[in-house]
């Protein structure tokens, strides 16, 4: 925990890489999701752009396929006045063999500030952090089943800016937690910003392995969960786990752990239905539910926006030369 | 005269008075006043009410538009710039707590125009102090005031709003 935090923090206690939530503090979490309040006037503006980061150039490595992570990362970089460069690494230099650390290196040769990572194995951000020169900030965008710490975050902004505070709510995640880099960091923000009751609802076979290490409750049955939750956030049902036998079908899932209005009625009345996307109708939701007005799934999509700037912002703010004192006014 | 004996309610009037004034000699009939966080924000609140203007007051945010980001960075605390209305061949009424180096307001210029194109913009300062790094002067200035080098001035409010000096 401790060296996860010396990567990611400089010497001031500022965001310098952004990994993981692990090791982070209460307080620069509000930080970020303040942050990403005051960039939301941007999307307002004739001109969707502000010159924070003109100059700078940011990386998309992304070595797993990703459409909303990626765009949005790719949106939230243009709308601070970055340049921006999407690599997807599969189709590229290490086809041909070429190692990470030389694509890393060469990249570092074209003068680039910032990588943004997708990358199918645990950890592989954190590598890449490790590695990269020390002027480079590294955003993690998913890392295998690790974490999302980006995706957690645009969560927290959507719930605060729906329900106010954190404290007194009753949130459950819903789904394969087991294999869910999100849901993971979904539970360090909200025990982090003092949600009390955090429930994970899911078969035995989707569970983590010990997932009251995570200081959750655990549900196997879904109506039992949601009795008077705030807040619901449903989970993709990766269908390849299908096959691994983890689950016996669709229709059976969707019958046990679909969110349906008759299951969701069992919830608070003001309910707020949430989902990372891609979607899946009629497995994990109902169609219903995804587009009813509890939702606010498309909403999230926004945030991810404003929060992607923040996180990038302030990152690139870490490693600048130490204030200078300077006139204001 | 110091920033102690400044009173402030008289000099929000004689401000009032003048972007009147300079309102009726260029015929603008219906102008938008936009305040810039956080200080300037408190007196737009109080000219807005004293120039019974009818359009909502709009509130702008420029952290995102200094060119020091790279010395100081960001302020999460800073809430996010508000233009209830659209800007495009609008009469702006600009206002800030102090003009000093003019650097503020040449960002709140850029980001501004990003909203749109104003058909003009005044500028109304409570006070002005000597400084200028830039060539911008305000239409309208409530009060001059002299400080030594390395003294500061600064408004606290919104209610009541008060001036003070520090040394840095």
């Amino acid at each position: 925990m401790k060296k996860k935090n010396r990567l990611q923090l400089d010497d001031n206690g500022k965001l310098k890489h952004f990994l993981t939530i692990e090791g982070l503090n209460r307080q620069l979490l509000i930080d970020i999701l303040d942050t990403a309040e005051s960039f939301t006037s941007v999307a307002e503006q004739t001109i969707k752009k502000v010159p924070l980061l003109r100059g700078k150039t940011i990386v998309n490595l992304f070595f797993e396929a990703s459409t909303r992570t990626r765009t949005t990362f790719e949106l939230a970089a243009k709308r601070l006045s970055a340049d921006v460069l999407n690599i997807n690494i599969q189709a590229s230099a290490t086809a041909k063999g070429e190692t990470l650390l030389d694509t890393l290196r060469n990249l570092e040769a074209m003068h680039c500030d910032m990588f943004v990572v997708r990358h199918a194995n645990s950890g592989a951000a954190h590598f890449i952090a490790q590695h990269a020169a020390p002027h480079i900030s590294v955003i993690n965008a998913g890392d295998g089943q690790h974490a999302h710490p980006t995706q957690a975050m645009l969560d927290m902004f959507t719930i605060r800016r729906v329900k106010g505070e954190f404290h007194k709510l009753n949130v459950a995640i819903v789904g394969d937690v087991r294999h869910s880099r999100v849901a993971r960091s979904q539970i360090h923000a909200l025990s982090m910003l003092g949600v009390e009751d955090v429930r994970i609802i899911a078969p035995k076979t989707l569970l983590p392995s010990e997932p009251e290490a995570f200081g959750v409750h655990v549900y196997h049955d879904l109506r039992e969960g949601l009795r008077d939750v705030d807040v619901v956030i449903m989970l993709r049902l990766q269908k390849e786990r299908m096959s691994g036998a983890s689950l016996p079908s669709e229709h059976e899932y969707f019958q046990r752990y679909g969110l349906t209005e008759e299951k969701l009625a069992l919830a608070k009345p003001d309910v707020t239905v949430m989902h990372p996307g891609p979607i899946n109708r009629g497995v994990e939701i109902d169609s219903v539910v995804a587009d009813g007005p509890r939702s606010v799934i498309l909403q999230q999509v926004s945030h991810g926006i404003a929060v992607r700037m923040a996180v990038m912002s302030m990152a690139m703010q870490s490693h600048l030369p130490e204030a200078a004192g300077g006139r204001r006014g | 005269m110091s920033a102690q004996e400044l009173d402030i309610n008289q000099t929000l009037d004689h401000v009032a008075q003048s972007l009147n004034t300079i309102l009726e000699s260029r015929n603008i009939q219906n102008p938008i006043m936009i305040g810039i966080h956080t200080g300037g924000v408190w007196v737009a609140q109080q000219l807005h009410q004293r120039l019974n203007l009818n359009e909502p007051l709009g509130t702008l945010n420029i952290s995102f538009y200094r060119d020091d980001f790279t010395r100081i960075g960001i302020h999460p605390q800073v809430q996010p710039s508000t233009l209830p209305m659209s800007v495009d061949g609008r009469h702006i009424i600009l206002v800030d707590d102090v003009l000093y180096t003019g650097r503020t307001i040449r960002a709140a210029f850029n980001e501004l125009f990003d909203y749109g194109r104003p058909a003009s913009i005044m500028l109304a300062v409570l006070v002005e102090r000597d400084g200028r790094e830039l060539p911008i002067q305000a239409d309208v200035v409530g009060q001059h005031v002299s400080l030594k080098a390395g003294e500061q001035i600064k408004l606290h409010g919104p209610e009541p709003l008060t001036l003070t000096i520090t040394q840095a």
